[in-house]
């Protein structure tokens, strides 16, 4: 059985609009005007257990309303969607119990509480049996380091910590699928190498879905294995981050350090990308070009220090997607 | 039962914290008892046949002072900030009865700040001799009603709560609600007090059972025999209320945006 399905799924919000100034302000109190937003306009996908994607598209592309609704808490115009199996939104209670939800930007512990006493109470929320629950909370202090400030009320925790703890709350239940909101949203880079590991531990020794969606591709590169890119409502494309690359870019960069200051390369077969003292960045396609061949021509033609060749940055080809679908 | 009872606890646990918040309530309730106690002796002296003498209303004025939290229905900030920031999604995320999860919360708000201040209140009250041992029967009484007093006040509450689903502020709704009950509670005034006219109105009404009824009950006003029909009263306006609720948050939740990501 797939983990998740969604089939055509459509949601539209109905916003009021208003007129700027006083005048606007007076006629909204007879007249309102309301226009519809499309959120999400007919996605489909289908997640098997075990894996774990990335949901990646630009600001108001329908990330966060696609996991409101997978978790039954808003309501969609029409489309199915089964989680384990069933509806969430006409089985909220029994669908949740098998979700673990990490919004990046909101935290589920009580903000007076000190965080163990969060965690305790969510153990008796969620019904969890003492013995699995001490196993499961031993676990996590461990993994992800929790013990030093477990006594500590929310409100004093940086967001590094109080991130890892929010993470640790989504799993004592022991969900089978968990939903990251950008979990590494303003964190440190020690912090977000910790969240990224232990995510991926998850995933590969527990078999844990996970659905992530993220504005850094970093986290994407370094953890999914497919990727879900959504735009305006509709999914752009569904695949590994290899076949993104193939499709949207299959050009390659040759980074080229001269010997000397302004020495200017040229090659029917490559463009100048950029500049900068004595480097110069070329882009070329492989298919058209071989590597090999190119630096064979670019080494015969000049002074050169030291090269090499690499991908172009995932950010780039993602702006490239978004770009191309406006 | 479980996760309501825990919710329950961990809120009354942490609402007992509050001491000074407590201390600071008693000398203001103390305060406001003391000029209470000299309006109505000025109002006693120049009447005729009032319904109540101004013993009973000496009482009365200090079992007011004393559960004044209890009564005072107040919408519950953090439900209210949570409708409108949209945190209520991690709520919905629970596997529980979102009614039920806050109803437990509104109990452990009414019982806890009110179990703090009624105490020294109701001893300091005692022992300047304002306030008479009322015998067991009614004491007991008494006390059953404070409890259904609990439950009705949190179902109050928790409309004015989700009336957040309709405005964007809870202020007004606070406000309104909270005009009205403590006036027909009989908070300000006691209601045998007001016109004979409105007292059938009054005893149908919800808001006696919030004060006016089990503050008699306590001091033998009504007969300790009585109590079942108040309870009942209290029961019967609770379900309706929830039930209210239960349609109410039906019908919001279907159409509520969670907004931000």
């Amino acid at each position: 059985m797939s983990a998740i399905v969604v089939k055509n799924l459509v949601k539209t919000f109905k916003v009021a609009q208003r007129t700027a100034g006083t005048l606007g302000a007076f006629a909204g109190l007879f007249h309102r005007r309301h226009c519809t937003v499309t959120a999400l306009d007919g996605i489909s996908f289908t997640i098997q257990p075990g894996e774990l994607i990335g949901y990646i598209g630009p600001n108001g592309a329908g990330k966060s309303t696609t996991i409101k609704i997978l978790s039954g808490i808003l309501l969609p115009d029409s489309g199915q969607v089964e989680v384990l199996g069933l509806t969430p939104w006409k089985n909220r209670i029994n669908t949740v119990r098998q979700l673990g939800v990490v919004f990046g930007q909101r935290t589920q512990l009580w903000w007076d509480l000190p965080v163990i006493e969060s965690f305790d109470l969510l153990k008796d929320i969620y019904n969890v049996p003492p013995g699995d629950y001490r196993q499961r909370l031993d676990e996590l202090v461990t993994l992800l380091d929790l013990k030093e400030f477990l006594d500590v009320p929310v409100r004093q925790l940086s967001l590094g910590q109080r991130m890892r703890c929010d993470i640790a709350a989504a799993l004592l239940h022991g969900p089978r699928i968990l939903y990251l909101d950008e979990p590494t949203i303003g964190l440190d880079a020690v912090s977000m190498l910790a969240v990224r590991d232990f995510i991926r531990q998850l995933n590969r020794q527990r078999k844990l879905t996970v659905i992530l969606t993220t504005h850094d591709m970093d986290d994407i590169e370094a953890l999914c294995q497919r990727v879900l890119v959504i735009h305006q409502g509709h999914v752009l494309s569904d695949g590994s981050l290899d076949e993104l690359r193939a499709r949207f870019g299959r050009e390659r960069r040759l980074i080229v350090d001269l010997q000397d200051e302004d020495g200017v390369v040229q090659d029917p077969q490559a463009t100048v990308v950029r500049r900068e003292g004595r480097r110069v960045t070329l882009a070329f396609d492989p298919a058209q070009v071989p590597p090999a061949a190119l630096v064979a021509r670019v080494t015969a033609a000049h002074q050169v220090r030291d090269l090499f060749v690499e991908n172009p940055p995932i950010d780039e080809i993602i702006a490239r997607i978004y770009r191309s679908a406006t | 039962m479980r996760p309501y009872l825990a919710i329950l606890s961990a809120r009354f646990r942490m609402l007992l914290q509050y001491r000074s918040a407590a201390a600071a309530g008693f000398v203001t309730q103390l305060f406001w008892g003391l000029i209470r106690m000299m309006i109505f002796q000025a109002f006693m002296e120049n009447s005729i046949s009032p319904p109540l003498d101004s013993r009973q209303i000496l009482g009365y004025i200090w079992l007011t002072q004393a559960f004044l939290l209890l009564a005072m229905v107040q919408g519950d900030g953090e439900i209210q900030a949570m409708i409108r920031t949209g945190n209520i999604g991690y709520e919905l995320l629970r596997p529980v009865d979102l009614q039920c999860l806050w109803l437990s919360r509104k109990i452990a708000t009414r019982l806890a700040p009110t179990l703090l201040r009624c105490v020294p209140l109701i001893g300091f009250a005692a022992l300047m001799g304002w306030l008479d041992w009322p015998g067991l029967a009614s004491a007991l009484a008494g006390v059953a009603a404070l409890a259904g007093a609990v439950l009705l006040s949190s179902c109050v509450c928790m409309l004015m709560d989700i009336s957040m689903f309709w405005t964007v502020s809870g202020a007004g709704m606070n406000r309104l609600i909270g005009a009205i009950t403590v006036f027909f509670s009989g908070q300000l005034i006691p209601l045998p007090l007001l016109p004979d006219a409105w007292q059938t109105t009054l005893a149908i009404l919800p808001f006696r059972g919030l004060a006016d009824a089990p503050f008699r009950l306590l001091l033998g006003q009504i007969p300790a025999s009585h109590v079942v029909g108040v309870v009942a009263h209290q029961l019967i306006w609770a379900g309706l209320l929830s039930l209210l609720i239960r349609g109410l948050m039906a019908r919001s939740l279907r159409r509520v945006v969670i907004q931000g990501g």
